[in-house]
């Protein structure tokens, strides 16, 4: 049983790590070939939605992929690579979504909430009576009290 | 006061039925992709022909009348679904259809041709996508109506269908040709 947990826990973080990237995609050298790894990683893949393009096995985003090498190795910047997937493909293709008046509920939504929880749990323990505010014990319950000790 | 407290979890649930009911009802397809393209000069590109044909499909054909560009291939399902609407629109509408072959094999694109017709006034071979990647493309079919000055005026990520031709296409080639 133990043995089968494992390895399902293995499978899901292999899972999570996936890379598509065959080793002929690759650039010859090392660094540009992370900064097209970084690169792909910030972009969505238009096929699968929930993958980024180094993740995702479909056919189409391979060759987006490609582009995305063969203008690392012309010597773009990475702006100018990011800037060209999103002349094309929009908002969409950007896996971290631009601060624009219809993404400001998505970036302001988890922050309002928490200020918004914060604020009245904060009201809520305030109103909470105190041990102070409560009238002092009576004789008969102090006695009571004293007997129970 | 304190009442309303208590409603305010039933509103906000309220809020996001309609919010999340209201494209589910409408039929809106969240698989599409809005193209940021839409109103903006077609790209700049040059395709070779398909084996045995006399011209390829390049930017300076997309100049002077409206006309369909279709993104096609033969190992695409959606693509043999939508080549009866894609014949009507080229034989009975007579709209000039430029074809972009897709990361396709010559002598499979000659054979889909052969079994499904020929809509296309011309058609490039676009092998490596680079081309479709420059239309924002995803996938395949895909079908974009450009006006007379080669601007993109609308985009369809789907199989075109009759229902698309009478109230999308047609009433748009015919406005962009009233102008």
């Amino acid at each position: 049983m133990r043995a089968i947990i494992a390895a399902m826990l293995l499978a899901v973080s292999l899972a999570g790590s996936a890379v598509a990237v065959e080793p002929d995609e690759m650039l010859k050298d090392p660094a540009q070939e992370a900064r097209a790894e970084a690169i792909g990683r910030q972009l969505r893949c238009p096929v699968c939605k929930t993958e980024s393009i180094e993740e995702s096995d479909a056919d189409f985003t391979k060759d987006l992929r490609r582009v995305v090498r063969q203008q690392i190795a012309a010597g773009k910047s990475d702006a100018q690579v990011l800037d060209f997937m999103h002349d094309r493909y929009g908002d969409f293709i950007l896996l971290r979504p631009p601060f624009k008046p219809y993404t400001w509920a998505l970036w302001l939504a988890p922050p309002a909430l928490l200020l918004l929880g914060g604020l009245l749990a904060f009201l809520a323990t305030r109103r909470r009576p105190t041990v102070a505010d409560s009238a002092p014990l009576t004789e008969a319950e102090q006695a009571a009290v004293e007997a129970l000790k | 006061m304190r009442r309303l407290i208590f409603l305010a979890p039933v509103l906000v649930f309220v809020g996001l039925v309609v919010y999340f009911a209201t494209p589910l009802l409408r039929g809106t397809d969240p698989s599409l992709i809005p193209s940021p393209l839409i109103d903006k000069p077609a790209p700049t590109f040059d395709l070779p022909p398909l084996p045995g044909y006399a011209k390829g499909v390049s930017s300076a054909d997309l100049k002077g009348k409206v006309q369909i560009v279709n993104i096609f291939a033969s190992w695409c399902v959606p693509c043999r679904a939508e080549a009866p609407a894609l014949m009507t629109l080229a034989k009975d509408m007579h709209i000039s259809i430029l074809g972009i072959n897709q990361k396709d094999k010559p002598a499979d694109a000659l054979e889909y041709l052969k079994e499904l017709g020929d809509p296309y006034v011309a058609i490039g071979m676009d092998s490596d996508r680079h081309v479709s990647i420059d239309w924002g493309a995803y996938g395949a079919p895909e079908t974009f109506i450009v006006d007379a000055e080669g601007r993109i005026r609308y985009k369809q990520a789907a199989p075109i269908t009759q229902a698309d031709i009478d109230d999308t296409i047609m009433p748009l080639i015919r406005q962009l040709n009233a102008k």
